[in-house]
């Protein structure tokens, strides 16, 4: 028999009402606004944005905002609102050699040509708390110097000239889309790309570390990372033409990692690439490592059991969606089901002892 | 294919242009034209494509969200906007210059709304650039041994 139940529409009505009062926090000190959020808060909103896999800064604020500055939950937000946009259309592929780039640094070439840019980074700095951000502080202005020209062409060319590096096949296929598919094996590099820019950035960085610390090891350098901003162009049906529909933050990361060469190909250098909305270094590094790790099959590896290299394993667990929408629906009614399981254990319990005390039943 | 670059050009600035000031600028303009919607102004997304390695094929990097408007003014001429974000006030306020742009009205529209804009928007790319080149590496090498 299945009784359903009904009820606790009060109960939830207060207990929305107490999140939105609980969100205001004390009245007494002044509500954040949104541009607050996104203008101070950049690099969550930068998270969200990544994650939630959409690009629009004021919306991932407002999420952060409504998530009570829970990112996950910020994320989902953003998630479900994407879902409610009509898609316009596909960009042509972003052009990140054009980067207008913030920051740009190699870790293989001390003198490429461009330069080594720091940008507004944490390296460097002492991680010691500065109680000055406490107080009210006007903050000195950043000093300037007077620009370069001139091209800022991806350090991987300079391999690429030497025939050090792999290259790139190049290819005109329309990717498979996530958003459009379900996510099937086996997963193309595109296909994992996609799902690793948006996926969480804790299990990639996890991910990452792993093949750092020895499971399925491709030692990798950061041959450059750049951070800046890209026009996005479109082609538009109604023109007739392509024009840029706007300008986006991007993290592009790209490794250079070893390899002996194969039973097919010479001794060369290998590539991992990550590719991320918004200022996210960490998180374009580690997709960087774990695409290379992908990668073995067609580099002609041995598969060593690693988690890093078990596409399904890393592609099925990536999305934190997903994840946090599985592991949280536990926490919600299952009377029903919970009432069969403890029935089954009573009637287990209750054969074993008659089991055990044959002669007591008798 | 002169104009066609032209036409480009204009309509890139208007959909990378920050909304409050675009439709600042257009708010000062009083020689407005009658015109009917063909598209009314509707939000939502384009999925951007990046390059596998940075120049290999094609991937799915995400979503962004723009809105899009077509307008025919009282001349005939029509006018498209795709532009970047929610805004429907800058994508009318887009379409609308896009279709004056193909007009004799051109020139005084260049001079009020994209001049500025463009000025603008090269500026404060300008003064980001300067910062970023303060923070480029000078590197120099410290002399040890003998010789």
């Amino acid at each position: 028999m299945y009784v359903a139940v009904k009820g606790g529409e009060k109960a939830i009505d207060a207990a929305h009402a107490w999140l939105a009062e609980e969100r205001r926090g004390d009245v007494t000190v002044p509500e954040l606004s949104v541009a607050q959020i996104r203008e101070q808060m950049a690099l969550a909103v930068n998270r969200v944005m990544a994650e939630g896999s959409l690009y629009d800064p004021d919306l991932a604020a407002l999420a952060i905002k409504q998530a009570r500055g829970d990112l996950i939950e910020a994320i989902f937000l953003i998630r479900a609102y994407r879902t409610t946009l009509p898609r316009f259309g596909y960009s042509n592929p972003v052009d990140t050699e054009k980067m207008a780039c913030d920051r740009r640094i190699s870790a293989t070439f001390k003198d490429a040509p461009g330069g080594q840019v720091l940008g507004p980074t944490f390296d460097y700095t002492h991680r010691l708390l500065d109680f000055k951000l406490a107080a009210d502080g006007e903050v000195p202005e950043a000093p300037t110097r007077e620009t370069q020209t001139g091209p800022v062409p991806h350090i991987t060319d300079f391999l690429n000239q030497e025939g050090l590096i792999q290259t790139e096949p190049t290819s005109d296929e329309a990717p498979r889309d996530l958003t459009r598919e379900p996510l099937e094996l086996p997963a193309d590099r595109a296909l994992r790309l996609q799902s690793l820019t948006r996926g969480d950035e804790g299990f990639i960085l996890g991910m990452a570390y792993s093949t750092q610390r020895g499971y399925a090891r491709n030692h990798a350098f950061v041959g450059e990372l750049r951070i800046g901003t890209c026009a996005v162009e479109m082609d538009i049906p109604e023109l007739g033409f392509a024009v840029e529909i706007g300008e986006i933050e991007l993290t592009e990361c790209e490794t250079v990692n070893q390899f002996a060469g194969s039973k097919t190909e010479p001794p060369q250098f290998t590539r991992g690439y990550g590719l991320v909305f918004g200022q996210t270094e960490r998180k374009a590094i580690s997709m960087a490592l774990v695409d290379r790790a992908l990668r073995w099959q067609e580099m002609g590896e041995d598969n060593l059991g690693a988690a890093a290299q078990d596409a399904e394993f890393v592609l099925y667990h990536a999305d934190n969606i997903q994840a946090t929408g599985f592991l949280e629906h536990i926490k919600l009614p299952h009377y029903v089901d919970f009432q069969s399981e403890l029935e089954l254990v009573r009637k287990m319990r209750a054969d074993a002892q008659a089991q055990t005390m044959p002669e007591a039943a008798e | 294919m002169h104009k066609i670059e032209e036409r480009k050009g204009w309509i890139g600035l208007l959909a990378k242009a920050p909304a409050d000031r675009l439709t600042a600028l257009w708010d000062k303009v009083t020689d407005r034209p009658g015109f009917t919607f063909l598209r009314a102004p509707e939000i939502g997304g384009a999925m951007v494509r990046g390059r596998m390695g940075g120049t290999g094929g094609a991937f799915n990097l995400g979503e962004m969200t723009v809105t899009r408007c077509s307008v025919q003014i009282d001349s005939g001429e029509v006018g498209h906007a795709y532009v970047q974000g929610r805004d429907k006030a800058k994508a009318e306020a887009a379409a609308l210059i896009d279709a004056l742009m193909q007009t004799k009205a051109a020139d005084g529209i260049r001079e009020a709304v994209l001049v500025p804009l463009e000025l603008e928007m090269t500026s404060s790319k300008v003064a980001r650039a300067a910062k970023a080149a303060a923070t480029k590496v000078d590197f120099f090498t410290m002399v040890r041994g003998e010789d």
